[in-house]
This record gives structure tokens, C-alpha cells and sequence, in this order.
């Protein structure tokens, strides 16, 4: 917890949680690859103005969430609620125009397009992109500003996650869904990113985290959810993971369980 | 062979490159959204052909028109033939793509449908416009209108390369300057990824293909202005044409333009030195020669760069 707007923002949701409608809600959720299934009838909410961190071994279905709540995958039971209402089976196309930002693992910018043109595509949902979108993107992410014209597949790995996070913050999203933002990239980057995650959260975005590096997944977020194969573990404040014993095994590489 | 006879083959050359270079981009813009090779691309490119005979040959009364009513006569012809190239390219991929799409066909399935469903076009063509090559009306007098080093150029080869320069520089806006464009390269580049953007697939890929049938079809007529209209006519611009997309990097829009281009010259070159039995040896040769060395094509498998 880091900031008095975060500590606001947690008394709110201490009193206001049972009357408040989540952003999102993820009800009884199961989603199959095949006769796969990766996800096994998981609950999971997220309320507008959070950072929701989601941790779980690979595999655990983390993405497979994601994908799920940004339309990607359409589940085969339960309910993926946005301001309460249903948007399962509506096609990732459509679903962002709700307002749901996805940046999906692996980055995925479009290699062969510039670090402009990948951030139209982010606004490709409207007529044209907004120019103070574009401004606020390169005032986040200055090194984007500086790589305008090069091309998306050329840029390191830590520009290609700050521009996959732009790219999505062009879309104007109400939810960002990240999914594993840290991976394979320098601590200082990772510091960075985490930064801004922070600041985007400030300005007004609510977050819904994927990640593998539980301590800093956990000191960015309001409240935490660990996955394990296909269904929620644990569920609790981020400070209380964080404190856990069975979280600081698993995830933060600590010896006694 | 004379210096002047190499001019003139030279000109063919332009010509006929034009040509292999608009019905290419039909092949690479369904691959790169698709990654599919369109075999049928070459039936509607004869549709094309179909589209504008028929248009004209119900619409063209008079022996010896003015130079106006040539002007409309021609671009009634090319705007019919790209009808009709567009309409065949819509219905196939709603009716042989799609469903395929839907239920995720692995990509054999994909050739073979390609395959079948220009076998369909190419025999109910026959059966519908006849087995015998027929010949465009007479729109205005074919005569020499510009001479270059000796070489002459006709009104019908200046109208293709007018047309067919025309519709590429038209064809190259629309994939790198407009929103439709990006959708294309987006979805050539990353169609998941594509779709959280906010993207249509379903909506892209269909004006992909209607793009390349309108194109397609139009060179259709412009070829048959050029020489004769019969249901056989798309096989060998088309498998050329394909050729050409494939030497320029397939899924490379201004590849499959210099790729054409380039078949189109060897093509006549070839007929000028050796003979026109050796007419499609040379280019299929050169394209074996170039992807030894670059497998990739001449400006490599990309859609729409801009570079
Ligand atoms: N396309 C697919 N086809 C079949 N099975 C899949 C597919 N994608 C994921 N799975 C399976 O679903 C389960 C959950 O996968 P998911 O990608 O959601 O895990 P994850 O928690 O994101 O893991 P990681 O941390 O490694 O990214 C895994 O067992 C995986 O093998
Ligand atoms: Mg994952």
C-alpha cells in the first residue's frame, strides 16, 4: 500500500463492498480448451477504482481468466458480469468498446507497424485516435515518445510491454487487464512499469493484474486472488497475501511453508 | 532482332506486367489476412473478364463511337469487370472460407477448397457464357498513340498501364493510409490481438477479398480488351500472377506489385530471345532461382510495410 489514495480507497471498499455493483465479476466460471478445463467454476470481483492482483503457477488459468473476461474465450458455464451486466459470448470486437483494455502475455505489438501506428490500433474503436491520448502515452512512457517511427518488432522487450500498455490505454479502457507485465524484463523496468501501473490506477483506471512476481503484483494491489489449477485458492487483502506463510512459499521463493 | 523489335518487347513487357501485378495483389492480401493461397483468384480475374463483355456487348450499339462515348464505354467495361470480380470474391469466401473459418479447418483443408472452388467457377463459367473465345466490342480505334524508341504503344496498352498504375497507387493508399488498411495489416500481423483492438476479422477479411476481386476483375477485362475473353483464360495470368505474389514475398503488397512487374518482363523477354515456346519456362525458372537464394520472396513476407 503505498499513497493516502490508496488507503481512501480501501475504507471505501471496506464499508461500500456489499452494496456496490463490481466493475467486474467473474460468477462460477468454467472454461474448456477441448475436454481441457482450465478453469473450474472460479468467483472473482473487481471494483472500480482497484488494482486486482491475480497470481497462480503456470498454468493455473491465469491468462485463461483474462482471456475469458476480454471476450477472447467464451466460457462453457457461469457469468463474466461488467457493471453488472452480462457480457459472455460478446466477441473481443465488441467487448471493447465496453471499455475493457486487454495487453495480452507476451506483449504481442504489432511487429511490423510503427510505435505510432500500433498506438492507433489501440484506438482503432473510434473514428480517429485522440491526440491527447497519443500525448498522455508518451508523457507516461517517454521512451515511446522517442521511438515514434520505429517499428513495433524492433524494440526491446521492456519498449514492446510500454507500448503494449499504451497501445491499450489509447482504447480509453474503464478495466485494464494486464497479463504478466514483468515478464523477462530488467528489475529497473519492472520498477518503472510498476510505477506507472501505479499512476495509470491514480488517473482513474481500475486493474486486473496477472502476474508471477507476487511481491510487487501484491505492494501495487488492493486485494489478491491466487489461482491454483483452475480455481481460486485464496482470496484476501493484498497486505494479508503478502503476510501469508502459504503465498511467501509458493511465490516469493521462501523456504518453510 | 533488331534494337526497335527489343523496344517493342520491352512495352509488351510493361503491359503484360501491369497486369500480373494487380491480379498478384488479389493472391497476397488474401494471404496475408488468411494465409491462404486463393486459387480460385484466377477465375475471378475471368469473371472479371465476363463481367465486362457482357456489360459492354449490352450496352455498346454504336460501330464507331466519339472519343467520349470511348471514355465511358472503357470505364463502364473496367467498372463491370471489377463488379463482378468483387461479387465472385465476396461469395466465395461467405460461401467455400468461412465456414471452413468457423470451424477452425486446418490449412490443407483450406488448398483443397481453394482448389475445388475453382474448378466450380471455371466449369460453370463455361456453361454459362460458352466454350469460345469472344472478343470486346470495338470501343475506339486501337492506333498508335506514343512512340518510344521506336517501340510503339497502342490505345489499349496505355489504358491498361494507365488503369493498372492507377489502381496500385489507389490499392497502396488504401492498405497504408486508411483505417480499412490498418484493419488489414493488423489482422495479417496478429488477428487475436487485432480483434481486442477492436477489429472486425469476419468484416476485414471479407473486404480483403472483395479488394482483391475488384482488382482482380478489373484486370480480367483489361486483359480481355487486350486479347480475348473464354472461360479457360485465368489459368495461365492467374498461376503467373501467383507466381508473381510469391517472388515478391507473399503477403507483401508492393512485392507482388515489382514481382509482376518483373514476370512480365521476363516473360516477353523471354519470348524475344528464345521463342514463344519457351513463353512460361523463363519466369517459373527465375522464380526457383530467387526463392533459393531468398526464400522469402524479393522484399520478404510482409504485409503493407511501409519502407
Ligand atoms: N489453446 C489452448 N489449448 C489447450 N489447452 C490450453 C490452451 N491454452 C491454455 N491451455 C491450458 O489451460 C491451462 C491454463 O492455461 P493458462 O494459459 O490460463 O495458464 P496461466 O496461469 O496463464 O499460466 P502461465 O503463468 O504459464 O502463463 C493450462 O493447463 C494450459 O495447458
Ligand atoms: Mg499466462
Amino acid at each position: 500500500m503505498s499513497g493516502a489514495a490508496d488507503l481512501t480507497k480501501q475504507t471505501e471498499d471496506q464499508t461500500g463492498e456489499p452494496t456496490r455493483t463490481p466493475m467486474l465479476e467473474l460468477r462460477d466460471l468454467r472454461v474448456f480448451y477441448g475436454a481441457i478445463e482450465a478453469l473450474k467454476g472460479i468467483n472473482v470481483k473487481v471494483y472500480e477504482g482497484e488494482v486486482v492482483a491475480l497470481l497462480g503457477a503456470n498454468g493455473a488459468g491465469k491468462s485463461t481468466t483474462l482471456r475469458t473476461a476480454s471476450g477472447m474465450l467464451s466460457p462453457r458455464d457461469g457469468q463474466v458480469l461488467f457493471h453488472g451486466e452480462r457480457v459472455d459470448g460478446i466477441k473481443s470486437h465488441d467487448l471493447v468498446r465496453f471499455g475493457i483494455g486487454h495487453v495480452p502475455e507476451g506483449r504481442r505489438v504489432f511487429p511490423r507497424m510503427t510505435v505510432r501506428e500500433n498506438l492507433e490500433m489501440g484506438a482503432y474503436r473510434f473514428k480517429a485516435p485522440d491526440p491527447d491520448d497519443m500525448d498522455r502515452v508518451f508523457t507516461l512512457f517517454p521512451r515511446l515518445g522517442e521511438r515514434r517511427t520505429q517499428l513495433g518488432g524492433t524494440l526491446s522487450g521492456g519498449e514492446q510491454q510500454m507500448l503494449a500498455i499504451g497501445r491499450a490505454l489509447m482504447g480509453k479502457p474503464e478495466l485494464l487487464l494486464l497479463d504478466e507485465p514483468s515478464m523477462g524484463l530488467a528489475p529497473l523496468i519492472v520498477r518503472q512499469i510498476f510505477d506507472i501501473l501505479e499512476e495509470i490506477n491514480k488517473q482513474g483506471t481500475t486493474v486486473l493484474l496477472v502476474e508471477q512476481n507476487a511481491s510487487q503484483a501484491l505492494q501495487l494491489a488492493d486485494r489478491g486472488y491466487v489461482l491454483e489449477t483452475g480455481s481460486v485458492a485464496m482470496e484476501d487483502e493484498a497486505s494479508a497475501l503478502l503476510a501469508d506463510p502459504r503465498v511467501r512459499a509458493a511465490y516469493l521463493g521462501e523456504g518453510a511453508a | 532482332m533488331s534494337l526497335n523489335e527489343l523496344w517493342d518487347y520491352m512495352v509488351l513487357g510493361v503491359v503484360l506486367g501491369c497486369l500480373y501485378a494487380v491480379i498478384a495483389i488479389g493472391y497476397t492480401l488474401v494471404y496475408g489476412v488468411l494465409q491462404l493461397l486463393n486459387f480460385a483468384h484466377s477465375e475471378v480475374f475471368m469473371f472479371g473478364g465476363f463481367g465486362g463483355l457482357i456489360a459492354l456487348t449490352a450496352w455498346v450499339p454504336v460501330a464507331s463511337p466519339s472519343g467520349l462515348q470511348s471514355v465511358v464505354y472503357v470505364a463502364v467495361g473496367i467498372l463491370a469487370g471489377a463488379g463482378l470480380g468483387g461479387a465472385v470474391a465476396f461469395g466465395l469466401e461467405k460461401v467455400a472460407y468461412r465456414p471452413l473459418r468457423r470451424h477452425n479447418a486446418p490449412r490443407l483443408v483450406f488448398l483443397i477448397t481453394a482448389i475445388g472452388a475453382s474448378f466450380f467457377l471455371y466449369n460453370i463459367a463455361g456453361k454459362l457464357f460458352g466454350r469460345s473465345s469472344m472478343s470486346m466490342p470495338t470501343m475506339y480505334e486501337n492506333k498508335t498513340v506514343v512512340t518510344i524508341f521506336g517501340a510503339s504503344l497502342n490505345v489499349t496498352q496505355l489504358l491498361i498501364v494507365f488503369s493498372a498504375v492507377a489502381m496500385m497507387v489507389g490499392l497502396d493508399y488504401v492498405v497504408n493510409r486508411t483505417k480499412l488498411g490498418s484493419g488489414i495489416r493488423a489482422v495479417a500481423q496478429d488477428p487475436e490481438v487485432a480483434s481486442l483492438m477492436g477489429v472486425n476479422i469476419d468484416k476485414v477479411v471479407s473486404r480483403t477479398f472483395v479488394i482483391g476481386g475488384l482488382l482482380g476483375g478489373a484486370a480480367g477485362f483489361l486483359f480481355g480488351l487486350n486479347s480475348k475473353v473464354v472461360y479457360t483464360m485465368g489459368f495461365l495470368p492467374g498461376i503467373t500472377a501467383f507466381a508473381a505474389a510469391v517472388l515478391g514475398g507473399i503477403g507483401n503488397v508492393r512485392g507482388a506489385m515489382l514481382g509482376g512487374m518483373v514476370l512480365g518482363m521476363v516473360e516477353t523477354l523471354t519470348v524475344f530471345v528464345w521463342g514463344d515456346e519457351w513463353r512460361y519456362v523463363a519466369g517459373f525458372a527465375v522464380l526457383v532461382l530467387v526463392l533459393m537464394f531468398r526464400p522469402t520472396g524479393l522484399l520478404g513476407e510482409r504485409l503493407g510495410r511501409t519502407a
